[in-house]
């Protein structure tokens, strides 16, 4: 016994101060990628055929960046002219809209919070149910690492939970292979109404590495209707968390004053 | 007499021409014999060779010699099953027929792998996931659970069938294939810009096993070898990526039996360990890491000492979390004689990584067939003899110890020079059967490329292909309440045996 008071005095105290304070990240994190047009003057086209997901695009000669197909690999600021797409280490990522993640050098509108009436049930104890349907394991690792002491999911009012039952939404990672399409309509039918659709990583966003793939659907927005939208390949447990309390309205006054800068 | 399996070394190609075309018997009778004689088959597979006829190819591995050898028969329809004599292949043999339509006669109970959709049209059946032939208990006390493919927690897919007679389980079925994304197929025809982020998913905690065994195979079909540094940063990343498997799953086991204090600090240290793994590459999976040529991130003088530092800190920190559990009697109780495999069952359904080690089978493709930094600094190979859950926990134990020991020792003499080289064009008409020891044991890729050098089909074997039946030959006569405990110290992939 008195060995297990010592280890648990060495082991010290461990929770992140997240969100009080920023939390720190790799200094080669490819979190949020920046464009800039103005690179793209000596021609982006012929770099944006090596993007193994078809993230990158021309529309109005002008370079777009689709961060729900991203996998975040790198391979577009090696190929690009110089600065063209840069990935800074910015954890932040998550949107509500499928159409706020296209990047055409805009400032990326983040995740707002639930409004009316779901935020009144929602907004201050969120319990997920969590559907893998054709995920590798690293999304799914990433969401579990917040039940950690580390990030203490709890503590924001936010668990997962064993029964769709008890869930107010579910927690989508993997890009629904046919085989876990029924599945997952099942699992999202039984959670009790109003309830919402969290699409964590590449994979569930948009079918990821597996996107053209008949074996699967396209991710969860091919099959249910999705409130928060978390890119990566996987997304840092940073990202995912600041997606959940983005949508939970627990960061929304940052966010504001993001917005106002 | 017939001619002899091609013998070949790991991750060397060798033409396919020369792979022996053996008939039905000599195919069989190779095989059989090679197995008698301490062999086991890595991989088993089929590949279209025209005029509706399908090739198999066995790669068959030594661990005492470090040998592969290469075999092969053409069938049409059918081909006599190996599962009675040797029954470590059933599971190739049931793929075969899944995704070929080529009935391995008398095997004895051919039911779908992954219920996916052939990968020829002609003469395969189509399936419906979870609706099969499942084995069945009779009798009045007998009754059936049922869980899966949603489960309780943050996990992947997958259908559990129990034959219980109360608390006792008689038997467990597991029924895989929800997780399938048809990546075998897609690999085909490659590389191409998808095949390394395809290689990268196969199974997504074990990016780093999957992208070595991809690209030494790449390597060796180009007849290159990547620089000394970079064969040195695969090697710190592969056992990073051990350090955190086997730390998260010591501290699952100990949530299972209830004991938090481990628990807890396992929980912070995996991601201590996932952390280096992303100061190398920005990556905590290490996706973008493993190229073909060597890695694309280098670890500068400055990273290595601070890397070595945190590995110095985390590695006191887990002796301390893991230490606590030999200790406690109340968790010794639970993971001593759980879920017991037995030397002779291992053996004989070829399982591997630290499934195999904790039944005291000293199998590990590091030492058996040591590939890049593993040729020139052994890590020494851990067993333990009791195949119950405690000796799957304690092996993964003593693996962090050697794992922390050896990334020290690299990391404190990385080879000078660039980590990465281009690579010249891959030779066409070549077969290359690469095995790197993953952290959950054995990754084995089988490339064939064609005339053109691209993949006429590429084979993935991830290590739970093998060990899923492992996993249920433990459930046998224990209680279904053991389940979890028993599941997690196999802690097998999905989405690697799902492909
Ligand atoms: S980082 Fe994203 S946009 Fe760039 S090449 Fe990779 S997947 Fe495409």
């Amino acid at each position: 016994m008195l060995k297990v008071f010592l280890e648990r005095l060495r082991q010290g105290y461990r929770t992140s101060a997240y969100p009080l304070e920023e939390p720190k990240l790799p200094d080669r994190l490819r979190g949020l990628p920046v464009i800039d047009q103005a690179k793209c003057a000596s021609g982006c086209e012929a770099g944006i055929e090596s993007c193994p997901t078809s993230a990158l695009g021309m529309k109005d000669g002008k370079l777009e960046l689709d961060l729900g197909r991203c996998l975040f690999c790198g391979e577009c600021e090696r190929t690009l002219p110089d600065g063209a797409v840069r990935f800074t280490p910015d954890h932040k990522l998550s949107a509500r809209r499928r159409e706020d993640l296209v990047l055409r050098g805009q400032e990326l509108a983040l995740a707002g919070a639930l409004e009316g009436e779901m935020h009144r049930v929602l907004g201050r104890s969120l319990k997920l149910r969590q559907v893998s349907a054709g995920g590798c394991n690293a999304c799914e690792a990433d969401v579990n690492v917040l039940t950690t002491i580390v990030f203490d999911l709890g503590r924001f009012g936010i668990q997962i939970v064993a029964s769709p039952r008890h869930a107010d939404g579910i927690l989508v990672t993997g890009p629904v292979t046919e085989n876990m399409k029924l599945a997952l309509e099942k699992t999202y039918a039984a959670v009790p109404s109003p309830k919402v659709v969290i699409a964590v990583g590449a994979c569930a966003i948009s079918g990821g590495p597996y996107i053209g793939h008949p074996e699967v659907h396209g991710g969860a927005p091919s099959v249910v209707p999705v409130d928060l939208f978390i890119p990566g390949c996987p997304p840092h447990p940073m990202t995912i968390l600041d997606g959940l309390l983005r949508l939970m309205g627990k960061i929304e006054r940052k966010r504001a004053a993001e917005v106002v800068e | 007499m017939s001619p002899a399996p091609l013998e070949t070394r790991n991750a060397q190609a060798v033409p396919i021409a020369d792979v022996p075309d053996l008939g039905d018997e000599e195919f069989r009778d190779a095989i059989l014999t090679a197995v008698s004689l301490g062999s086991r088959v890595s991989a088993l597979f089929g590949h279209p060779a025209g005029e509706g006829k399908l090739r198999l190819f066995c790669v068959l591995a030594n661990d005492e010699l470090g040998s592969l050898a290469l075999l092969s028969r053409q069938v049409e329809r059918r081909f006599m099953s190996l599962a009675n004599d040797c029954p470590g292949v059933h599971l190739f043999e049931r793929e075969i027929f899944e995704q070929w339509g080529v009935e391995p006669h008398g095997h004895p109970w051919l039911k779908p792998v992954r219920f996916q959709p052939p990968l020829v049209a002609a003469g395969a059946r189509a399936s419906q996931i979870g609706v099969a032939n499942f084995f069945r208990v009779e009798g009045e006390e007998v009754h059936e659970v049922a869980v899966g493919p949603v489960h309780a927690g943050v996990i992947e897919p997958g259908h559990f069938r129990f034959q219980c007679h109360g608390e006792d389980v008689f038997h467990l079925e597991i029924s895989l294939g929800y997780q399938h994304r048809g990546v075998e197929r897609a690999l085909a025809g490659g590389p191409d810009k998808r095949t390394i982020h395809y290689i990268e998913t196969l199974a997504g905690d074990t990016t780093i096993g999957h992208a070595v065994a991809h690209c030494e195979t790449l390597e060796a079909l180009a007849g290159a070898e990547a620089p000394a540094r970079a064969h040195a940063i695969r090697g710190i990343a592969l056992e990073l990526e051990r350090l955190a498997n086997h730390t998260g799953d010591l501290g699952a086991l100990a949530n299972d039996v209830g004991y938090l204090p481990t628990a807890s600090y396992c929980g912070r240290l995996r991601g201590d360990f996932l952390n280096m793994t992303a100061a190398i590459c920005g990556s905590r999976f290490g996706r973008g890491l493993v190229r073909p040529g060597g890695v694309a991130f280098d670890v500068e003088p400055a990273r290595s000492a601070e890397l070595q530092g945190r590995l110095a800190r985390a590695m006191r920190d887990i002796r301390g979390a893991t230490g606590l559990l030999w200790e406690t009697p109340s968790v010794m109780a639970r993971f001593e004689e759980t879920g017991t495999v037995t030397r002779e069952t291992c053996e004989k359904l070829g399982f591997v990584g630290v499934a195999a080690r904790a039944c005291g089978v000293g199998r590990d493709a590091r030492q058996d067939f040591p590939l890049g930094m593993f040729r020139f600094s052994q890590v020494p190979v851990m067993t333990w003899h009791t195949g119950d859950v405690f000796a799957r926990a304690f092996v993964r134990a003593l693996e962090v110890e050697s794992s922390g020991k050896f990334i020290d020792g690299q990391l404190k003499a990385l080879p000078a020079g660039p980590v990465l080289a281009a690579l010249p064009e891959r030779a066409p008409d070549r077969i290359v059967a690469t095995l790197v020891e993953g952290w959950r044991g054995e990754v084995c890729h089988v490339a064939l490329t064609d005339e053109r050098g691209r993949f006429s089909r590429y084979k993935v074997v991830d290590p739970s292909f093998h060990n899923w039946t492992g996993l249920a030959l433990a459930l046998r006569g224990q209680q279904i309440s053991d389940f979890p405990l028993c599941n997690k110290s196999f802690n097998l992939s999905y989405c690697g045996h799902d492909l």
